[in-house]
């Protein structure tokens, strides 16, 4: 990618990030996707380097307990010196220097809530989340990501790579950077990057806003005293273009319209000056170029989904920390046991005292077993923690049969059964899945979720005729089922077929190889052991959907047709 | 301490601002339920709130902000300190947070080491007489929320945990924020917030311009801005206060009265909460357009946040449940 010219590209990028950083930490902090390894940690040294020796460095563990992070009582040193030792809470210590994350893709929703609050504080740290996830279902909790300015990908940096250095960042450049910084005008580049940000399809203002204030620090590095087209080109490609939730289109009037608006919202839009986008001025040239700039920037995995017309893959709310089901710090209490405090555990006061008990004076050595004191003496190994059981939760999955002409009516009816269990109150933390195979393969059509908007979005447009590629479907539902359990929720999988297969693994047609492929990953299925039911969808009932629910292990039921009520009714009662 | 980002300042978002405001002028309404996407200044008119409530007079180290002249509560007087006057408090909630920390537990530092039943106050005593803000409340854990929504409704803190047998005052307005694209609260819990805003981001590319400016300025200098906001800021204040003075004496007519009623039935809105909400926060919203009596206008402008979230949920109409308001609004008031 960078081969010849090493003024650009992504490392020259990635270290203008962490010039732009050193200007204004008040830009948040970045998300940075790399593996653990020599890249990322020349990036993290880099940035480290050009920072004032009097700004604190620190590493957030991932796992990190609110006492750690927010300050509080260290219980075992306590105990020991016999005084109060306040510990100083990690965030106290980061102050407005930098916290760095590892594995933030695995941060828990609390975490991430918590940092969230100390970056909308007035005096923010800079957060260096670093994302290592593996897996799509892996993201860094959007609470976190939407307050950092930057998202820089550095899986595509090679070693060498690391010797060209691009932009000069001298410690005294970044001061005299810093001091110029709140002199810098913005020159109209609020307009062009709010334009494009919008034309790019991201809806939260917090992008616009980033860009703008990153745009002033690129002016500031270079010594200029407005911001001019290249750093809102720049900023496009940095902080825009890693947001997009679509391609900019050409045209103005191919963007969507705004729903009708109701009441109130009527009102709030007659509030806004020029209610009309009828007489909202043309982009003009700068916008363009920014979109231009952001369009290009675009990482390809997600261009590629964009171009195809699917929506950008919507990040989740918090990262999955594989559920804690049977130690939980959370839930209703369950009985003690021995350990130590700390990571949210509690301690169990009454049974440490009891534990303790027992030696009173025993543990009190020489003549101070004669003197008045505390006749218990707590001790580290007394300590008692409660447990907790959590209610583990749990995911239906939908594997729905779309080929020949009988798909429309079967989606539409796994369609009506997922709303109906999702608008249900009793589906509380409950989540549901649709996978649907036709023509050469399976496609998760709804990702696993307890979200009836979401659901209803994703399931408006329903693929459907081709072959029936059974053994592909199997396939993909013993690995959804297998992320789902990982994740701590148990699984219950609904097949709507008729049992017959034609179209093998490799995507291609037979019929006995097809049907061979699906049985022997029926029995695999079988041997995973999640419960299953096989709702037989031919007209009459046939043969060869219940050997399929023998093969897997499943339950077989036959259903009316277009009965949604049912269906929903039949997957909770194998849930419950 | 820098301020933060003033009210008025906010770029339209009216209803969740009209919502967020009648909670000032009218706790009892029972908190305003916020759903919308990220960076639609939900967290920012949260915390822009505390700077438009009277401060309110309390002593230097009460962890319950008790007002001067109560009695001390679970002997935390003993140096509870002088009187100082004390912005609202406006206490943030976070996701994951135990059990423990929001309605406290037994102070294990004094339990061990002086062997004292001690109780470490928890966050709903800090919220007391202010606001109780939950981010992305849709995520936090059902019991978690059950416990919130109770001590929200009945003002008091009752632990009964640790061989502790306590109770406190906790007189906060619950606000909630959350991405409905992120998992949904359930209808029991929906139902026991007074409002319910959704807000959008504002598709309009002037009033989004707007919106970066001006945060833009904000954190360029924050005390530059907020003293050019500083007369809206001072009137709008004053608006609540004299608002909060009023909103007692205000009487419905009994057309009013007739009319949320016939609203309520025609939108099959479950229960008499939500037709005590929407004569509440009618009342409320009089009070802050300084109006002598509660007229179908007040009715009309909050009926869409009390009762949006109470309409018994059909998954096969399309149709919104704003959109189903607005219908209903149209055929009760058409004669």
């Amino acid at each position: 990618m960078s081969e010849g010219d090493h003024t650009h590209g992504p490392w020259a990028d990635a270290r203008l990030v962490a010039g732009l950083l050193a200007i204004d930490p008040g830009l948040g902090g970045a998300v940075l996707t790399a593996r653990a390894g020599p890249v990322r940690n020349a990036w993290l040294h880099l940035y480290h380097a050009i920072l004032n020796d009097d700004v604190v460095w620190r590493r957030i563990p991932p796992g990190v307990s609110d006492e750690a992070l927010l300050g509080g009582i260290d219980l075992a040193a306590t105990l020991k010196s016999g005084k109060a030792v306040e510990r100083a809470g990690l965030l106290e210590t980061i102050g407005t220097g930098v916290g760095v994350l590892p594995m933030a893709e695995r941060a828990e929703a609390g975490l991430a809530g918590r940092l969230a609050v100390a970056l909308d504080s007035p005096k923010p740290p800079v957060i260096v989340a670093l994302d290592e996830s593996a897996e799509p279902d892996e993201v860094v909790p959007e609470a976190l990501s939407e307050r950092l300015a930057f998202h820089i990908d550095l899986s595509s940096v090679a070693l060498a790579d690391l010797k060209f250095g691009g932009l000069e960042l001298d410690p005294e450049i970044l001061a005299m950077a810093r001091m110029h910084l709140p002199h810098v005008l913005n020159g109209g580049a609020e307009r062009a990057l709010t334009a494009a940000a919008l034309a790019l399809g991201i809806d939260s203002l917090r992008a616009p806003i980033f860009a703008l204030r990153a745009a002033r620090a690129a002016a500031a590095l270079d010594g200029r005293d407005e911001i001019s087209a290249d750093d809102v080109s720049l900023v496009a490609r940095l902080i825009l273009a890693p947001r997009a939730t679509r391609l900019p289109t050409a045209e103005e009037e191919d963007q969507p319209e705004p729903e009708a608006p109701d009441e109130a919202e009527g009102a709030a839009r007659a509030d806004t000056p020029e209610g009309d986008s009828d007489d909202a001025p043309a982009p003009d040239d700068l916008t363009e170029i920014t979109t231009e700039a952001a369009k290009t920037a675009i990482p390809p995995g997600l261009l590629a989904k964009l171009a195809a017309g699917a929506s950008a893959p919507k990040s989740r709310g918090a990262g999955k920390a594989g559920a804690v089901q049977k130690d939980g710090v959370r839930g209703r209490p369950a009985g003690t046991r021995r350990g130590d405090v700390g990571q949210g555990r509690r301690l169990d006061v009454l049974a440490t005292l009891r534990a303790a008990a027992p030696w009173g004076k025993a543990r009190r050595k020489g003549l101070a077993r004669f003197k008045p004191g505390p006749s218990v003496e707590v001790r580290t190994e007394d300590f008692r923690i409660k447990r907790f059981k959590q209610k583990a939760e749990t995911e239906t999955i939908f594997v729905v049969d779309a080929s020949g002409s009988l798909a429309l009516n079967r989606l539409a009816e796994a369609k009506g059964a997922v709303e109906l269990m999702l608008a249900e109150s009793y589906v509380r933390r409950d989540q549901v899945a649709v996978i649907a195979f036709r023509g050469k393969g399976a496609e998760m059509l709804l990702p696993p979720t307890r979200s009836l908007t979401r659901a209803k979005r994703s399931l408006a447009a329903l693929p459907g005729g081709g072959g029936t590629p059974l053994a592909a479907a199997i396939d993909a539902a013993e690995a959804a089922a297998h992320a789902a359990k990982r994740q701590g929720r148990s699984v219950t999988l609904v097949f709507l077929t008729d049992g017959a297969a034609n179209i093998t693994r490799e995507g291609e047609a037979g019929r006995e190889r097809a049907l061979a492929e699906a049985r022997q990953a029926a029995r695999q299925l079988r041997a995973a052991g999640h419960a299953a039911i096989l709702v037989d969808v031919s007209k009459r009932g046939a043969e060869a959907a219940r050997d399929m629910a023998t093969d897997m292990g499943a339950r077989y039921a036959r259903l009316p047709n277009n009965n949604p009520g049912a269906l929903a009714d039949l997957a909770l009662g194998a849930a419950a | 301490m820098t301020l933060p980002f003033p009210f008025p300042a906010i770029v339209g978002q009216e209803e969740m601002k009209q919502a967020l405001l009648i909670a000032c002028v009218e706790p009892r309404i029972g908190g305003v339920l916020v759903f919308g996407d990220r960076g639609t200044a939900k967290s920012t008119a949260v915390r822009a709130l505390a700077s438009l409530l009277p401060p309110i007079q309390t002593y230097e180290h009460c962890p319950y902000n008790s007002a001067p002249g109560t009695p001390s509560i679970n002997g935390h007087d003993r140096n509870r300190g002088g009187e100082v006057t004390k912005a609202t408090p406006v206490v943030d909630l976070p996701l994951g947070v135990t059990e423990d920390r929001v309605v406290g537990a037994l102070d294990i530092e004094k339990a061990l080491r002086k062997g004292e039943k001690a109780f470490e106050p928890g966050l709903l005593a800090r919220a007391n007489r202010g606001f109780l803000y939950i981010d992305e409340v849709n995520l936090l854990e059902d019991h978690i929320v059950d416990l919130l929504l109770d001590v929200a409704a009945t003002g008091e803190n009752v632990v009964e945990r640790d061989g502790l047998s306590i109770r406190h005052p906790a007189r906060f307005v619950l606000v909630g924020s959350g991405n409905p694209e992120e998992g949904e609260l359930r209808p029991q819990l929906l139902d026991r917030f007074g409002l319910s805003v959704e807000v959008e981001t504002p598709r309009d590319i002037e009033a989004r311009i707007e919106v970066v400016r001006r945060r833009d300025a904000f954190e360029r200098d924050p005390d530059a801005f907020c003293a050019e906001w500083e007369e809206p800021q001072a009137e709008l204040r004053e608006r609540i206060a004299s608002a909060q003075a009023r909103v007692n004496n205000l009487e419905a007519s009994e057309e009013v009265l007739r009319k949320a009623s016939e609203l309520c039935l025609n939108l099959g809105a479950d229960g008499l909460r939500g037709e005590l909400t929407l004569i509440r926060a009618a009342r409320a919203r009089a009070a802050l357009d300084g109006d002598e009596r509660v007229e179908i206008k007040h009715l009309k402008a909050v009926a869409p946040s009390a009762l949006r979230h109470r309409l018994r949920r059909d998954p096969l109409d399309e149709a919104g449940s704003s959109t189903r308001i607005e219908r209903s609004l149209e055929e009760v008031f058409v004669a």
